[in-house]
């Protein structure tokens, strides 16, 4: 995955490749305005109805902040879903409806995240297993360990705890400021930190970055880490928003091919090295248009899911048919 | 993808034992279920553990061409569902024994159609096949639930399930010979002969090691791809046929199925990323994979155990292949 194409980069194709997130963003908005108009739903076209849709997407948000990193790195993450539904039981199990618990639930749920990002950076790195497989094996094995433990909605959130999903300034929810303000403060450490250009120089080649003197393990243990604090936030503001949390509920959302798809649709490149936060952001917003697009059209929600399938393969086609390089 | 490429000075002479270790594995799993379960040692016993093993043996083995062609196929699960379900039982199969003779060639005709969707999305709009295909798992799911409405009506005629439930008894020597076991053994020899001993398998590994060198040499790369994943999808049908024989039918029957596959070709030793795998290697993979199952359920481990000795299993298979590979300087 990070060999040299053997032909040159055409530079306007380039550019294009640049603004392609916004390009389709766009385009999304437009589909979605028209068909609003077109059926005469005016009534979805407020301010209200558009915090509401940007509101739905808040898992897949703060999930996919997370993927960017290991995406960057030229890594990927298939256990952020399982990861998800462990933080939401872990969260509602130890908060057990007690709002004392809070913190310390939230403290064990954040230090879960990080140990099984560390155990995924550490077994790709060190022990050299691609990312793929050493994520889905964290995958099976988060899950088993769940689901041998719980087989339902188990514990539950304290009121108090479920203003991070309800609460709102105005009309905008507390979780959407929380989600933009982490991708500010995901794009601030890509931008203007050490770490952040490490980690584009680790995920373009890593070679080379490893021969200019980077550490490249740390950088990428350091990604994967970042990953499952994310997925483990968003698990947390899914047990909120539940009110509960149940061990099926990562798997369910497909949190996993979603956050993937969303990172590459915000034109971040899958061999890694190329992109960014906002792309991202833009990709989160497309998905929740276009799942505003199905609700207002009234698709069936069996007919969604064959339509997300295959959208998601056309967003990845749309940007990975014009590479040079060879895919497996 | 991580492999270091600087050559190392200390080249280890040792040479590699001449048996692939997954055999020796199977064998110690097969001695350790017939300790704890005598039982297992008479024809019933093991002819049922092989008619078990049978639709994921034939499906790993089919799985193992994309995976030797340097891709995965993750929608095989689903394509076992879709066609099971779909096609097999809630609308077609109302009951009528002769159906099968057309229904299965149907199904396999869904398969291939699957397989070459997929094999053209990773060939020619470059989509990487675990995005393509997992893209393709929950397209044909989505399908499977909207066209059987949640739940599958209807049940499999016996001519169906023939191929999955059916036992030939009074055959010399060991009593009973289960339909399951002679597809095991014809298909898996279809599947060996196919990929060492004809030059497509020799392409196959070569798209598999470095494609733009096997596309120097004048391999098609793009139809050689395309044809692993149409093998695939219609072994993941043939496989589907002999599990659906041999249980009852819902929509989550191929669930998990792409993750077993994939852990039998790694316990195979198969390379992941293309260029190396076996197919009987891979059945014994399956075998093991099986065999581990049993061990957990005779010492009485709840089904979840399984997702985590299937993860320890994936990751620790590919970190061993990794480091011999590492230590024997390739």
């Amino acid at each position: 995955m990070t060999d040299t194409p053997l032909t040159a980069s055409k530079p306007p194709r380039f550019r294009f490749d640049r603004h392609a997130s916004t390009i389709l963003l766009l385009a999304a908005i437009a589909i979605y305005i028209v068909l609003v108009v077109a059926l005469g739903q005016t009534r979805f076209l407020t301010l209200d109805n558009l915090v509401a849709i940007l509101g739905r997407s808040i898992t897949l948000g703060i999930t996919a902040i997370g993927q960017t990193f290991a995406i960057l790195v030229a890594s990927i993450d298939l256990s952020v879903a399982s990861v998800i539904s462990a933080a939401a039981v872990v969260t509602s199990v130890v908060m057990n409806g007690e709002p004392s618990m809070m913190l310390p639930a939230i403290l064990a749920v954040l230090s879960l995240g990080a140990v099984v990002g560390l155990i995924n950076g550490l077994v790709i790195t060190k022990l050299e297993v691609n990312p793929l497989i050493a994520t889905l094996g964290m995958s099976l094995i988060i899950q088993g360990v769940l689901s041998y433990y719980y087989n339902n909605f188990a514990g539950a959130v304290p009121a108090e705890f479920q203003v991070f999903a309800y609460g709102s300034v105005g009309i905008v929810p507390y979780s959407l400021i929380f989600m933009f303000a982490l991708a500010g403060l995901a794009w601030f450490v890509l931008r203007f930190t050490r770490f952040g250009s490490d980690i584009y120089s680790v995920g373009g080649n890593q070679d080379a970055a490893r021969l200019a003197g980077i550490k490249t393990a740390r950088v990428v243990i350091g990604a994967h880490v970042i990953c499952s604090l994310c997925a483990a936030i968003a698990g947390i503001y899914l047990a909120s928003r539940l009110r509960s949390g149940a061990p099926w509920i990562g798997a369910e959302g497909v949190y996993d091919l979603e956050s993937i798809a969303v990172v590459v649709i915000g034109g971040t490149v899958l061999a890694g090295g190329r992109g960014g936060i906002w792309g991202t952001m833009a990709g989160v917003i497309i998905f929740s248009l276009i799942d505003s697009i199905f609700n207002v059209a009234g698709v069936d929600a069996f007919v969604k899911q064959v339509l997300r399938g295959i959208i998601i393969i056309a967003a990845v086609a749309f940007y990975a048919a014009r590479s040079q390089r060879p895919v497996a | 993808m991580t492999e270091q490429t600087a050559a190392r000075p200390e080249v280890s002479r040792r040479r590699l034992p001449g048996v692939n270790p997954v055999y020796v594995l199977v064998v110690a799993l097969l001695l350790a279920i017939f300790i704890m379960n005598p039982a297992f040692g008479e024809p019933t016993g093991y002819m049922n553990f092989l008619k078990r093993v049978a639709a994921l043996a034939i499906l790993s083995g089919g799985a193992l061409y994309v995976i030797v062609s340097g891709g995965f196929d993750l929608s095989v699960g689903s394509t076992m569902t879709l066609t099971l379900t779909v096609i097999g039982s809630s609308m077609l199969a109302s009951n009528d024994p002769n159906s099968t003779y057309w229904i299965i060639p149907l199904m396999l005709g869904i398969g291939l159609v699957v397989g070459l969707i997929n094999g053209l999305v990773v060939s020619y709009l470059k989509v990487p096949s675990l995005i393509a295909t997992l893209g393709m798992m929950i397209t044909l799911n989505g399908v499977a639930f909207m066209w059987s409405g949640g739940a599958p009506r209807g049940y499999l005629p016996d001519t169906f399930r023939f191929f999955g439930r059916f036992n030939i008894s009074d055959v010399p020597l060991i009593g009973i010979l289960p339909v399951a076991v002679i597809c095991l053994v014809v298909f898996g020899t279809i599947l060996w002969w196919g990929m060492h001993r004809t030059n497509y398998g020799r392409m196959l590994h070569a798209i598999g090691d470095n494609p733009q060198a096997a596309r120097l040499a004048g391999v098609p790369v793009q139809r050689v791809r395309i044809s692993a994943f149409v093998v695939s999808a219609l072994t993941a049908v043939l496989a589907g046929v002999i599990l659906g024989g041999r249980g009852g039918v819902s929509v989550d029957i191929g669930s998990g199925y792409e993750l077993q596959a994939i852990t039998a070709a790694v316990i195979g030793g198969a390379q992941l990323l293309g260029g190396r795998g076996s197919v009987p290697a891979t059945i014994a993979g399956a075998l093991a994979l099986e065999a581990i199952f049993t061990l957990l359920n005779l010492i009485g481990l709840a089904q979840p155990v399984r997702l985590v000795v299937q993860g320890l299993i994936l990751i620790g298979a590919v970190a061993l292949a990794t480091y011999q590979r590492k230590r024997a300087g390739r």
